[in-house]
């Protein structure tokens, strides 16, 4: 494969590992982003603020898809890194409020933890070989766990420095991202920029990965785990990378969400948060970047809706939606889609057996 | 410690072991026959504690009958589940998962809705036993029999039927079972519902010990989890045993000396640690050495 010089990218850009390719969708996707960046020109303030906080859910649903889709590796802990690195940000930041570049120390500090996390338990897991529904049951139990214990942190007596975690009220009053002079808060036009070019960065990288010899290795592993053992990849070092990458990933969402919204409280690791993103990523289609970054706006903007009118339905209509897509399009509904009419495929290994036994 | 103390440690053991073994062997006796998760297994849990508050309440009927109707209940509607959610999943697991996580999600909300964010509570039969200053409830030590009760149905049925031959040559090797003449989907469909009927059985159980809200299902499968990934799936008896035992071993002195949350992390990293050295569990591994056993001797 020609990895070399500008054609090698471009190329490995428009590989067979996701779909969309051809002039068409490329102008398409420059007029979506050209659309997107001129939006604060006219878009309200309110609206702006919206759509940011809808973008910034998308790294965590392409980390997602990327780990079980392209990696066969499903998690059901996401949202536990989402908020680890939340709750790391806002101790952080909030103690280094006063000291230039202390937010910036906040998101490493965040992301770190969670990549911390995430590695330690995928050593046990993948080293351990285990089958592979043991995983995303622990992450469940973990993400479970981890919103039990922040849930009975209420009272003076748990706090770092002068961060009170809050127990189930949530840690509040989070500094927002700053760098230099700009305040990334959440009704902020420079925090709309940030998250769109951030998703941008997010989407474009993640489609050269899995398009790249790395990727190829890393769909061999979905394909056939045992087969890319014997010729002579480390699966369990690359399947600890990838899991690594999506905690990172989601751990990014949190720190935006947070800088967004100054707050966080334990439900962002509870049941209910912890099923958005493989709804993002099932209802989408998990073998597609593009379907699940479609599908997590989609339906952030439909919880959303929800929630303004008739909120008590919102988590019924996301099951319902779950358990329809799964029984009548399993490959997702935008792959599903681009399959009948796009003629894309996504390329899987014709002999995968491994699921049947 | 005084031989009080060592009694109501025991006590609590046995406590913590029939939690975790009712709350476990439905989710085991399913993933090891029919090779399947189902994570709605907390909802139906929940179901089966709504049946026995409502036909308590609103029909007036003695509890143990009440209990009954949520074993028969729970058990019918896991049958339900299979044939027309589960079965189409055997293919992939990963997404028998997903689908069973609507339901879950379905059955919870549904149950918010439909029936507000809490029941009556069902009074505790109030059986009390003191020794020495400790009190123990009586309630609790029929459940810790009625857990072992259940074992020993399982084993019987396992191996001492015919459905339960037929129940393990599906185990060992499905085609081969098929090609013998066994319909293996009702195999599959039976199971389930037996798996079933026992989460309806821990609802019902524990209906008088906790609150009854929809989201309930959670208390249940956290521990449930842990314990089934620790004890595998290749013999549920035996892994749900061991697994229960090893845990609540684990768990009782942490949590009445830490509490509950260091408990909750201890099951947790202990289970971390076990699959990195025994990756299909206990039973798993007990099952290695008795084929290798089997090998040495026939060599």
């Amino acid at each position: 494969m020609n990895l070399r010089g500008r054609r090698g990218l471009a190329h490995t850009l428009n590989g067979p590992q996701e779909l969309g390719h051809g002039p068409v969708f490329w102008v398409c996707f420059a007029a979506v982003t050209v659309a997107a960046l001129a939006y604060p020109a006219f878009g309200s303030v309110f609206a702006l603020s919206n759509l940011a906080n809808f973008c910034l859910y998308v790294p965590m649903g392409l980390g997602l898809a990327l780990l079980w889709g392209y990696n066969g590796v499903l998690s059901f802990g996401q949202s536990a890194f989402f908020a680890i690195a939340g709750y790391v940000y806002g101790v952080i930041a909030g103690n280094l409020i006063d000291v230039p570049g202390g937010s910036l120390l906040a998101v490493a500090g965040g992301l770190g933890a969670s990549v911390l996390v995430a590695a330690v338990f995928g050593y046990f897991v993948f080293y351990g070989q285990v089958s592979g529904w043991i995983i995303p049951l622990l992450l469940l139990v973990l993400s479970l766990i981890l919103e039990t214990f922040m849930g009975q942190t209420a009272g003076y007596q748990w706090r770092v420095g002068s961060v009170l975690f809050g127990g189930y009220n949530g840690m509040t009053g989070i500094p927002s991202l700053q760098i230099g002079e700009w305040d990334f808060g959440g009704a902020s036009t420079a925090f709309y920029y940030l998250v769109v070019v951030l998703t941008l960065l997010v989407y474009l990288g993640l489609r050269i990965l899995v398009n790249s010899r790395y990727g190829h290795v890393v769909t061999a592993i979905k394909d056939d785990v045992e087969r890319t053992r014997a010729l002579g990849y480390n699966v369990n070092f690359i399947q600890i990378q990838v899991f690594v990458l999506a905690a990172a990933l989601a751990g990014l969402s949190g720190v935006l969400y947070v800088s967004w919204g100054n707050y966080i409280n334990p439900a962002s690791m509870g049941l209910l948060s912890a099923t958005l993103p493989v709804i993002w990523t099932a209802v989408g289609g998990r073998r597609s970047l593009l379907a699940v970054l479609l599908a997590t706006l989609t339906l952030r903007w439909l919880a959303d809706t929800l929630a303004v009118r008739g909120g008590e339905y919102a988590f019924l209509i996301m099951g319902v939606l779950l358990l329809a897509t799964m029984l009548f399009f399993p490959e997702g509904i935008v792959v599903s889609l681009a399959r009948r009419y796009g003629g894309w495929k996504a390329p899987t290994g014709a002999m995968n057996r491994s699921g049947s036994r | 410690m005084s031989l009080a103390d060592l009694v109501s440690l025991v006590y609590q053991y046995l406590d913590n072991i029939a939690f975790l073994l009712l709350a476990a062997l439905g989710l085991m006796i399913i993933l090891g026959v029919v090779n399947v998760i189902n994570l709605a297994h907390g909802e139906l849990i929940m179901l089966g504690a709504y049946i026995t508050t409502i036909a308590y309440h609103d029909a007036n009927l003695p509890l143990p009958v009440c209990m009954l109707l949520s074993v028969l209940g729970v058990g019918l509607f896991g049958m339900a589940l299979e044939r027309f959610v589960v079965r189409r999943f055997y293919g992939d697991r990963l997404a028998a998962l997903v689908a069973t996580w609507g339901v879950s999600l379905i059955l919870s909300q549904g149950a918010l809705l439909a029936l507000g964010p809490s029941m009556p509570s069902v009074p505790l039969p109030a059986w009390t036993l003191h020794y020495e200053g400790y009190s123990f409830g009586g309630y609790r030590l029929l459940l810790f029999a009625i857990a072992l009760a259940a074992i020993i149905a399982t084993w019987w049925v396992f191996y001492r039927t015919k459905f339960g031959i037929r129940t393990r040559a599906t185990m060992q090797n499905p085609d081969m079972t098929r090609a013998l003449g066994v319909d293996t989907r009702n195999i599959y469909l039976l199971t389930f519902g037996a798996g079933s009927a026992l989460a309806g059985l821990t609802g019902a159980l524990y209906a008088p010990t906790t609150t009854i809200v929809p989201l309930m299902g959670t208390q249940f499968v956290d521990v449930a989890f842990i314990t089934v990934v620790v004890g595998g799936g290749a013999n549920p008896i035996i892994g749900a045993i061991a697994s229960a035992a090893l845990l609540a071993g684990i768990s009782t002195p942490l949590s009445s000396i830490l509490g509950t949350f260091i408990g909750r992390i201890g099951l947790l990293i202990a289970a971390l640690v076990i699959i990195r050295f025994l990756p299909r569990g206990i039973s798993g591994y007990w099952q290695d050495l008795r084929y290798q056993r089997m090998a040495r001797h026939s060599s």
